[in-house]
């Protein structure tokens, strides 16, 4: 085995075996446990990193082994799939940080951070599966090592929650499983390969197609959140912090949405997709869920909740952008892949550290807060601001390469969608804002948990992670132009997926 | 190699018997590795030099005795052991030294492993009835051995199950001699052609019935529950990860055998078992889902898993059905037996069989837990187990027939399967109430059942070189 093919195995293993590892440990050997994550999570780093480059270099990495006759379990690291390995293990980082901190001194914190390893392990399986199979298997492992994450607190809440969780996933991934099945009986394989690999079949199995096409939507929708596959996320929130960054941008519905980047760009390929008449309604779909999720989250008053109907709002910005027949909706829909995720983990950080420090779990005991969370809600607050797309912002580079790809396709209408949703994104978060920093303080907090110290309104390991995202969604917006930019990377995608030669124009 | 399969557990068992449950323990687990290593070997030899054949004594049929081993039987048998060895450690950590189970388990899970093995190598229809009687009063025995007024009238029950069961498959076996004048299943298959007579459907139907009453296939399952649940762990763990796919065994050989070509003729008939197959799964989960005492729970999912086995038979017609199949009973086998053994070490933890005492016990012995979980992962069908391989084989199978009814049978029976799953899970990560006690348990009966469960989810990893082996006939 060469090393271009023990590259990806590694990328796993960095996370299964201090996965695995952290389950044997006693739950007082903190020391241990800490540096095996932070090991982890670091070695991680630095082989995405040698992949990054050698990938940029035009190396190719892959691995297979043969699970049944004619069934493998095979990896591959492309450019798409490394966009989502770099988001995560980055993210994974700081999500690791946050927890150590967010967890100090709470019960069964082994148990805690093998799942969460085991998460990030099949994360990776995600973005680096070569075939649907493979995809799958790490798409349902996702699942099973996030039930115990949500349900963590042991309460009759997260039991609820965690019940939900599964009741959409499970059903969601039998209908995905039934798609691929189908679609390996009829091509007797499952491999990704740019353009697709259904146009291979002809015409007589166009409608075949766009039935499996509609069931792999819906197996992936469920994680993605597309209305009206999405009522587990709000449920979810009763989870930890660390879990809901988990769930809303390191993995779970990032790996829907990716799912379906890879389905219509290499299963289907997205000329045929768009031949089969596959990309009109998958566009409508995502329109309906971006304004429904912005709409519902204005009417809510628990933070966390809030954020949720944000989430589900801003995935499908992805799937539309996926759906914008062009190359310059595909960019956007890429590019923000990576900004929401860099996005809503501050953005749920924040919230994390409002309840853990002050008790704040409502929006309208926010009052005033910036005066005692300065750096929090600066945090907070640049987040808030990438959401609604303001300039200098992450958000702003995503909103104009989906406007551009939306009147590039001819689709006016998804501009209308895109503006509308930018208003309600204002709507609820602006007032988030003003409270924050315009109303006075309170004469007490719903319940303080850690006084300040100086210029540490709280533990520094909750501080740090939002004010690193914080800056990066800042960086990401105003270097977009950068070559190690997730903008850049997601034009290189981009002109590998498009056989034709398009001139790829900034907007 | 073959006659030591049978030979070894009969002398072992007879050991046990003489010695004591003390020093005849450590001669069992002695004789059951020797087992491994045999069916290891030959599985090895099959599939280097295909099918192995033995007279025993040096006399042939029809005189003597014949064994044989193609890919099917080297494959069951590799599974008994694999299941026999890990329960064996578990039980000899489960009873105490002075338990009066103990002193019948040994002998008689013995004579229970030579009847399955002979069963697996038999070649003519009488001796598996010999070895089909053997293996079910081994059973009775052991589900008895308890000695509680309960134990025994379950055990009168899968008595009186079995026998009639046998009682059947012998009829059907007399009747093919007074035909045909013999009983080898190789001079049979070419002999029973599509114009046989009616009497042979006859024999078919009482050979193939009798056997679905001893496999437990729904409506036949009334016995199961009782005598699973009821019986020590070990002994549950035993009956329902490899006796029953015994009788299941028996149907695959005379359908692929002796009656391939009255199968073929009444092309209706591969419906009847699949049909009852599908009844089972939704009866056996729903009964799962209600039942209030964790090994009941565990004891109908295996009648709600039997029945997956029975939707082979209208896809036997393809390419891979006997792999499909063998892969479903190889992850029954090794989660089941897990899940039983890890359902034994929660209630003797918590002192009670039932599932709502199960709150806590996630930080109390996780261990035992994520065995329970794994093998529930491998019920379920999730992917990466053996019953993810398994499913994902019959439901392309089903697809290439184009029968949609049998894909979404084991799609819902895998979401069943998780409503009965997590409802254990989730009622264990529940936080302990206050003044719960769980006793403390020997560590070997936490990490056997969890080495059976990481078993059923490894082979999910690689099942090639099992279905090379299957595929050799």
């Amino acid at each position: 085995m060469n090393f271009n093919e023990l590259l990806p195995l590694a990328v796993l293993a960095s996370s299964l075996l201090p996965g695995l590892l952290i389950f044997t440990l006693p739950e007082s050997w903190v020391g241990l446990r800490t540096a095996l994550n932070l090991f982890g999570a670091l070695i991680k780093l630095a082989l995405v990193l040698l992949l990054i480059l050698g990938v940029q270099a035009g190396e190719s990495y892959g691995v297979h082994f043969a699970v049944l006759p004619g069934l493998d379990l095979a990896f591959k690291a492309d450019a798409l799939g490394l966009l989502f390995i770099t988001l995560s293990a980055v993210l994974w980082l700081f999500t690791t940080l946050y927890a150590i901190g967010y967890l100090e001194g709470a019960p069964r914190r082994s148990r805690f951070f093998g799942f969460f390893s085991l998460c990030v392990t099949a994360t990776m399986g995600i973005a680096m599966a070569a075939n649907l199979f493979t995809f799958f298997v790490f798409y349902e492992l996702l699942t099973l090592a996030t039930f115990p994450l949500v349900v963590h607190r042991g309460t009759e809440a997260s039991m609820r929650g965690g019940t939900t969780y599964l009741v959409y996933t499970l059903i969601g991934g039998a209908v995905l499983l039934t798609g691929i099945i189908w679609l390996h009986h009829l091509l007797g394989h499952t491999d990704f390969a740019h353009a697709g690999i259904a146009v291979a079949l002809g015409s007589a199995y166009d409608g075949q197609l766009q039935i499996i096409f509609l069931l792999l939507l819906i197996g992936l929708g469920v994680k993605a959140a597309i209305v009206p596959l999405h009522g587990w996320l709000p449920q979810a929130m009763v989870a930890p912090a660390p879990v809901s960054a988990l769930l809303h941008a390191v993995a779970v519905v990032k790996a829907g949405a990716f799912g379906i980047v890879r389905i219509v760009y290499e299963v289907y390929g997205i000329e045929f997709a768009q031949a089969l008449g596959l990309l009109l309604p998958l566009a409508i779909f995502a329109a309906v869920t971006i304004v429904w999720g912005s709409f519902r989250a204005l009417f809510q008053d628990d933070l966390k909740k809030r954020l949720a109907f944000s989430t589900v709002s801003q995935v499908s910005y992805i799937v539309l952008g996926v759906a914008l027949f062009g190359p310059i909706g595909t960019i956007g829909g890429l590019v923000h892949l990576v900004h929401q995720g860099i996005m809503k983990i501050t953005l749920f950080f924040c919230a994390g550290n409002y309840a853990e420090t002050l008790g704040i779990h409502k929006v309208s005991e926010m009052n005033g807060v910036g005066r005692r969370m300065p750096l929090t809600s600066i945090a907070f607050t640049i987040g808030a601001l990438g959401m609604m797309g303001a300039p200098l912002t992450a958000g702003a580079v995503s909103k104009a390469w989906l406007i551009d790809g939306a009147s590039a396709a001819g689709m006016d209408w998804a501009i209308w969608v895109l503006w509308t949703s930018s208003l309600l994104n204002a709507a609820y978060f602006l007032p988030i804002l003003w409270r924050t920093w315009f109303k006075s303080v309170p004469k007490a907090w719903p319940g303080e948990h850690v006084a300040a110290r100086g210029w540490r309104e709280t533990a520094w390991l909750l501080l740090l992670p939002p004010m690193m995202t914080a800056a990066m969604t800042l960086l990401a917006g105003m270097y977009s132009s950068n070559q190690m930019s997730p903008l850049s990377w997601a034009k290189l995608i981009a002109e590998r997926e498009y056989l034709h030669e398009m001139i790829i124009r900034a907007p | 190699m073959m006659v030591w399969l049978i030979l070894l557990p009969l002398l072992w068992a007879s050991f046990a018997f003489l010695l004591g449950p003390g020093r005849g323990v450590w001669l069992a687990m002695a004789g059951l590795l020797a087992q491994l290593w045999l069916a290891y070997a030959l599985a090895e030899e099959i599939v280097a030099s295909g099918v192995a054949e033995h007279a025993v004594g040096g006399w042939g049929a029809p005189l003597g005795i014949d064994l044989v081993a193609d890919g099917l039987s080297a494959a069951m048998l590799l599974l008994t052991q694999c299941v026999a060895l890990p329960l064996a450690v578990y039980a000899s950590a489960y009873f105490k030294r002075d338990d009066p189970a103990a002193t019948y388990f040994w002998p008689l899970v013995g004579f229970l492993l030579a009847g399955l093995n002979a069963l697996f190598l038999s070649a003519d229809l009488f001796n598996s009835y010999v070895t089909l009687e053997l293996l079910g009063l081994a059973a009775v025995g052991l589900v008895a051995a308890g000695g509680g007024a309960q134990q025994i009238a379950s055990a009168l029950r899968y008595l009186f199950a079995t026998l009639v069961g046998s009682g059947a498959y012998l009829l059907g076996v007399a009747l093919i001699y007074g035909t045909y004048g013999t009983v080898s299943t190789v001079t049979l298959t070419p002999l029973i052609g599509a114009g046989a007579p009616d009497l042979v459907w006859i024999a078919g139907g009482l050979m193939v019935v009798g056997l679905m009453l001893k496999t437990a296939l729904f409506p036949f399952h009334f016995w199961l529950p009782p005598a699973h649940g009821g019986a020590p762990a070990p002994v549950s763990a035993l009956l329902s990860a490899v006796v029953v796919k015994a009788s299941f065994y028996l149907i695959l050989r005379l359908w692929i055998g002796p009656f391939s070509s009255l199968t073929v003729a009444a092309n209706l008939v591969v419906w009847l078992p699949a049909l009852l197959g599908m009844l089972a799964v939704f009866w056996g989960s729903y009964q799962a889902i209600r039942a209030e005492r964790l090994k009941m729970l565990v004891a109908y999912s295996t009648v709600a898993q039997l029945g997956y086995l029975f939707l082979i038979f209208p896809l036997l017609v393809s390419a891979g059905a006997l792999q499909a199949v063998i892969m479903q009973v190889f992850a029954h086998g090794l989660a089941k037996a897990a899940m039983f053994a890890a359902a034994g070490t929660l209630i003797k933890a918590t002192g009670q069989d039932t599932v709502a005492g199960l709150a806590g016990v996630a930080e109390r012995l996780p261990v035992t837990l994520f065995a329970f979980g794994l093998a529930g992962v491998t019920l379920m069908g999730l992917p990466p187990s053996s019953g993810f391989l398994a499913k994902w084989q019959l439901i392309e199978l089903a697809l290439s027939q184009q029968y949609w009814v049998i894909a979404f049978v084991v799609l819902v029976g895998g979401l069943l399967a998780a409503v009965y799953v997590f409802r254990v899970l989730r009622q264990a990560f529940l936080l302990a109430p206050a003044g719960s006690v769980v006793m403390p348990v020997p560590r070997t009966l936490e990490w056997t059942a969890f080495v059976l469960a990481a078993a059923s989810v490894l082979l999910g990893l690689r099942g090639v070189e099992l279905m090379q082996l299957v595929g050799i006939t």
